[in-house]
């Protein structure tokens, strides 16, 4: 019930690497005139400059669920937490969720998931992680957790580019895409960005996968928003068609999307055996999942979207007039079982 | 209005309202008073006429709250553990130096209590003494032993059996999960842990045998021991669970009573504290007062509100006390 859902309070989880940037963009965050009120939960108490009234530190406790399923983590310290902030309900009208630059934002997704309390009165919004644009490409080469973070994000603030050179930026940009096609990219210079662009972004609700596209094509139009000030006179449309036409394709070794795509409509009586025997199987390697699907005899869409192995799913609305019914599902993970997906997949075209 | 609640006994029209104005995270008797606290800020004390006066206990979020009859502990997102007695006269009983938040607090019949935040618990003896306990984890739960002076520490993956006064190493008891609630039985033989999950675990505390506690729909966020720690009545499913301890292997190898079904899941329970009947609060808002014998149900409160949060019997059972999410709240007098 989307009335329902929009009284959840949202929760922003910003993600990033040591040094990105994340605790300039919080500070951005809060110190923008929005007039909104956000409480932050942070992982080291006290230690950080950030202004702000509804401050709390995290201990980051992952602890594993009682259910069978080895990946299914939650952040144990975030149920608590979220349970003692629904006492001051109407004191604050979203909460950001800071996590270390060695954290894998998965357990705090998931406790969106698994946590009955914390669904009740809470909603994800999106995960937005922060990557240094002069680091990131050695970071994706030694630490896998900047890895994850990117491949488990649904925004990227691309930052600090005035500290790199256009084929530099584009190098790392294209490493970013290699990963993670489908995420918004901003590029910023101290974390400049629109608030629009990283907060409300409703990237968890079912009712907002419209599309599923790769950013390639309008990544640049984000160009135009936010660093008037420096580029000034700096004719933006040709950046956008250099580095376009410059952009170089990685695959990345072990993270990986994969896209599939049909326009018969699927058997749901064959697909949703399949697609939750799939997340069952190799849902520690798939970090995030996502459909719009097109089932025989239904004139709606069904949605899905997942993290790991958990999975929600309903039917969207009803497909318009005119528009094609093609069936479209992303898969963000490691080492991906290529082959087998999509063998699994095409078996679950309507005959 | 349900119809299943036309054909029932109800008290409905005896019980006066509380204004307490602000949501109820949980309610207490001082004496003959009721000791509402809000999940902000203040305490509303009450009596059964209904006349009503607000003490300010913290400056932010409330997050626990113990009562020994004679006063009311909370913690606070304040970091203060803050002691209210039946004057209405509060008391700042402890502040963590880091002014993190209080998410737990226990209270010893001796004068002695506990509280702790995060990691950390601490104990401070009736003569003042304080010492602290490190867990393993965040504290999920605290609660004093009826005898001596032993400190339950709930964690992940289970709980710490803490002897303040004793040199000896605490004894673990492991179960793995996240342990959020805990609770002693009156006669010291069992502890039960509620866990993160939909479930309860206990000890036998003579030879720590395992006692699981399952099949619950939801989280157990309430749990209260019969008369005599008979049984342990809990919340989490659309009917009150009652786990037998009568025998001394506890509810091993047995069934739990499931009485007064409701179309709604149980939030709060408190058991009479001295005749084998018990009060239970649901999720739309339902008061009921529960037979053990024959289930038989009489009604407190009709449905059609926020959950109930709050619900209390006085100490000889004259007086029962309950709360919402929504700020209604009300007294019944026996």
């Amino acid at each position: 019930m989307p009335e329902l859902s929009s009284q959840k309070i949202p929760v922003t989880v910003l993600t990033g690497y040591l040094g990105a940037g994340k605790t300039t963009l919080l500070n951005r965050i809060l110190s923008e005139n929005h007039g909104k009120k956000y409480a932050v939960i942070v992982n080291e108490f006290g230690e950080i400059g950030i202004d702000n009234d509804l401050i709390i530190g995290a201990d980051e406790e992952v602890f594993e669920m009682n259910n069978g399923c080895v990946c299914c983590t939650v952040r144990g310290d975030l149920v608590r937490i979220m349970d003692g902030l629904m006492k001051r309900k109407g004191k604050f009208d979203a909460i950001i969720v800071e996590t270390t630059g060695l954290a894998d934002p998965a357990p705090v997704a998931q406790t969106f998931f698994v946590d009955e309390d914390v669904q009740k009165n809470a909603r994800l919004d999106a995960v937005v992680t922060v990557a240094d644009a002069k680091w990131l490409s050695d970071r994706l080469k030694d630490a896998p957790e900047a890895k994850n973070q990117i491949a488990f994000a649904d925004v990227i603030v691309l930052n600090k580019t005035d500290l790199v050179s256009k084929p530099e930026l584009a190098e790392v940009e294209a490493r970013i895409r290699g990963i993670n096609p489908y995420a918004k990219l901003h590029r910023t210079e101290r974390c400049k960005v629109a608030l629009a662009d990283v907060l409300e972004r409703g990237a968890f609700d079912l009712d907002r996968i419209l599309e599923i596209e790769p950013e390639f094509l309008d990544a640049g139009d984000d160009h135009h928003h936010h660093d008037h000030d420096h580029h000034h006179g700096h004719d933006h449309h040709n950046d956008h068609s250099h580095s376009h036409g410059g952009l170089k394709h990685y695959h990345d070794e072990d993270m990986q999307s994969l896209s599939l795509r049909s326009d018969k409509p699927l058997d749901p009586t064959k697909f949703m055996p399949w697609l939750q025997n799939l997340v069952a199987t190799e849902g520690q390697k798939i970090l995030r999942s996502k459909g719009i699907l097109a089932f025989t005899d239904d004139d709606d869409r069904y949605v899905f979207q997942g993290v790991h192995m958990m999975l929600e799913g309903d039917h969207q609305r009803k497909w318009k007039e005119g528009e094609p019914r093609e069936s479209r599902v992303v898969f963000i993970g490691r080492e991906l079982p290529e082959k087998t997906i999509r063998e699994g997949f095409e078996s679950c075209i309507a005959a | 209005m349900m119809s299943d609640q036309l054909s029932i006994a109800s008290l409905t029209d005896r019980v006066k309202s509380v204004a307490v104005g602000a949501p109820v995270s949980a309610v207490h008797f001082l004496g003959e008073r009721a000791a509402f606290v809000c999940a902000e800020e203040k305490i509303a004390i009450a009596d059964a006429a209904g006349e009503i006066s607000h003490v300010d206990v913290h400056g932010g979020a409330i997050l626990c709250a113990v009562s020994d009859g004679k006063h009311v502990v909370t913690g606070g997102d304040d970091g203060k553990v803050t002691a209210l007695n039946a004057k209405g006269e509060t008391l700042v009983l402890a502040t963590d130096a880091k002014r993190r938040w209080i998410d737990n607090v226990a209270l010893h019949p001796d004068g002695a209590f506990a509280w702790s935040a995060g990691k950390t618990a601490f104990v401070r003896s009736g003569k003042g003494e304080e010492k602290s306990f490190d867990a393993p984890s965040t504290v999920g739960g605290l609660a004093f032993a009826p005898k001596g002076l032993r400190v339950a520490i709930a964690h992940y993956n289970g709980v710490t059996l803490w002897f303040p006064n004793m040199a000896a190493k605490p004894e673990f008891l492991e179960w793995a999960g996240s342990h959020l609630g805990v609770t002693f039985s009156p006669d010291n033989k069992f502890l039960v842990t509620a866990m993160h999950e939909p479930a309860l675990h206990g000890w036998r505390l003579a030879d720590n045998r395992h006692m699981r506690m399952s099949g619950y729909p939801g989280r157990v966020r309430s749990m209260s021991w019969s008369a005599g720690g008979k049984g342990l009545a809990t919340s989490g499913a659309d009917s009150v669970i009652i786990w037998p301890f009568t025998s001394k292997d506890g509810p091993m190898g047995k069934e739990p009573a499931m009485l007064a079904p409701l179309q709604a899941r149980v939030s709060m329970v408190a058991c009479h504290p001295k005749q084998d009947f018990m009060a239970a609060g649901y999720g739309d808002g339902t008061v009921l007062i529960v037979r053990f014998e024959d289930g038989a149900e009489i009604l407190v409160r009709r449905n059609g509100s926020e959950p109930v949060s709050a619900l209390a019997w006085n100490a000889n059972g004259t007086l029962l006390a309950f709360g919402t999410e929504d700020g209604d709240a009300g007294m019944l007098e026996f």
